[in-house]
């Protein structure tokens, strides 16, 4: 029993050794667009999706706009979903996987939001 | 008044004026801003008509425009982008001078959209000619094409864009017509500041639109396209040229 006890710490421990999990704030995460596991694994597609809607036929719908995005989920300290624990970057930086939405687009909330109770 | 109200009332006064201007034929499509869900239509197309008589020395255009969609230089006048700019006409003979403000024309058959390898370069249903930032490769063909001048190239990282007006490094970029206004149903931030701090020489409106102020006065005063020769069918026209 014991044996089998120390081999599961062990094995959470290399798995924590190998790389820190993202640590990010959803900020405004009661209610999205999509259920969280369908957000993760898909919200590249609506974002594409999207913006050749908004830029080609003018459909600005609000939805899975990325303006909508970041305002929820921008940070309350910083108010950018970028930086060392942004929304965005946090994951992207783990996943390693590069994203250039915000070279063009603006990376900071425009809505004013109330300050932390 | 909540904004609901306020909104059911502005379309109550947009469809009075319609019904007023143009009795018994215009019944629907009187307001101009469309809802998010409805995609441009074919049966717009934006456009401008200046009038250089009433243009003076002024710069508002051009300080509004890059205002309102974040185009900051860095002081190098060679190379940073350029929405609109004034242009100065002298005669050699007379030494009569004039002076307008030339932007993206619009075309109906854009030069800049015939030569994009990726068709970045695209002209949307309703007549407003843009560069799809996702797919522009910055090879400037368009840049080369156009024959306004109307295109800049992003040469240097950009920081604090406006949210509705994304601007990049390695991408071209030219007057969107402020496109994201427009869908709002407001007119372009050249024009409002034209008729506000200028000479009121800009007017917007939809060119197809019989009941509108710019189709009206199209229809009865002279007006030019520059580079008429080219026959791009330019949106925006010239008075006084």
């Amino acid at each position: 029993m014991m044996r089998i006890a120390a081999g599961i710490l062990a094995a959470v421990l290399t798995l924590a050794a190998r790389a820190d999990a993202p640590r990010f704030k959803i900020e405004r995460g009661e209610a999205c667009v999509a259920p969280t596991a369908e957000m993760r694994r898909d919200h590249m597609d609506m974002l594409l999706h999207q913006r050749d809607r908004t830029l080609r036929q003018g459909l600005r719908e609000p939805r899975f706009s990325l303006k909508n995005c970041v305002d929820c989920h921008a940070s309350r300290e910083t108010g950018s979903v970028l930086g060392k624990e942004g929304f965005c970057s946090s994951c992207h930086e783990y996943a390693a996987v590069k994203m250039d939405c915000f070279e063009c687009h603006t990376p900071l909330r425009q809505k004013r939001v109330a300050a932390r109770p | 008044m909540n904004p609901d109200r306020r909104e059911f009332l502005g379309w109550g006064a947009a469809a009075a004026a319609g019904a007023a201007l143009a009795p018994g034929f215009r019944l629907i499509e009187l307001a101009q801003a469309r809802s998010p869900q409805e995609a441009a239509s074919k049966l717009q197309r934006w456009g401008l008509l200046i009038d250089i008589t009433q243009c003076g020395e002024c710069d508002a255009c051009v300080t509004a425009c890059h205002e309102e969609n974040g185009v900051t230089g860095h002081g190098r006048p060679g190379t940073d982008a350029q929405w609109i700019r004034k242009v100065s006409l002298r005669d050699k003979r007379t030494g009569y001078a004039q002076t307008l403000p030339l932007m993206c024309q619009h075309c109906e058959h854009p030069p800049c959209v015939d030569v994009c390898p990726t068709g970045a370069s695209f002209r949307r249903d309703d007549g407003i000619v843009l560069v799809d930032k996702h797919t522009c490769i910055g090879c400037r063909y368009c840049v080369l094409a156009c024959p306004y001048g109307a295109r800049s190239f992003v040469h240097e990282a950009v920081s604090g864009q406006k949210a509705d007006v994304p601007r990049g490094k390695g991408t071209v970029e030219s007057c969107t017509l402020c496109v994201h206004r427009v869908d709002r149903g407001e007119t372009p931030a050249c024009v409002e500041a034209c008729n506000k701090d200028g000479g009121k020489a800009m007017a917007f409106g939809d060119l197809n639109d019989a009941s509108s102020e710019i189709h009206r006065r199209l229809k009865r005063e002279p007006s030019s396209q520059i580079r008429a020769d080219l026959a791009l069918n330019t949106g925006v026209r010239y008075q006084g040229l």
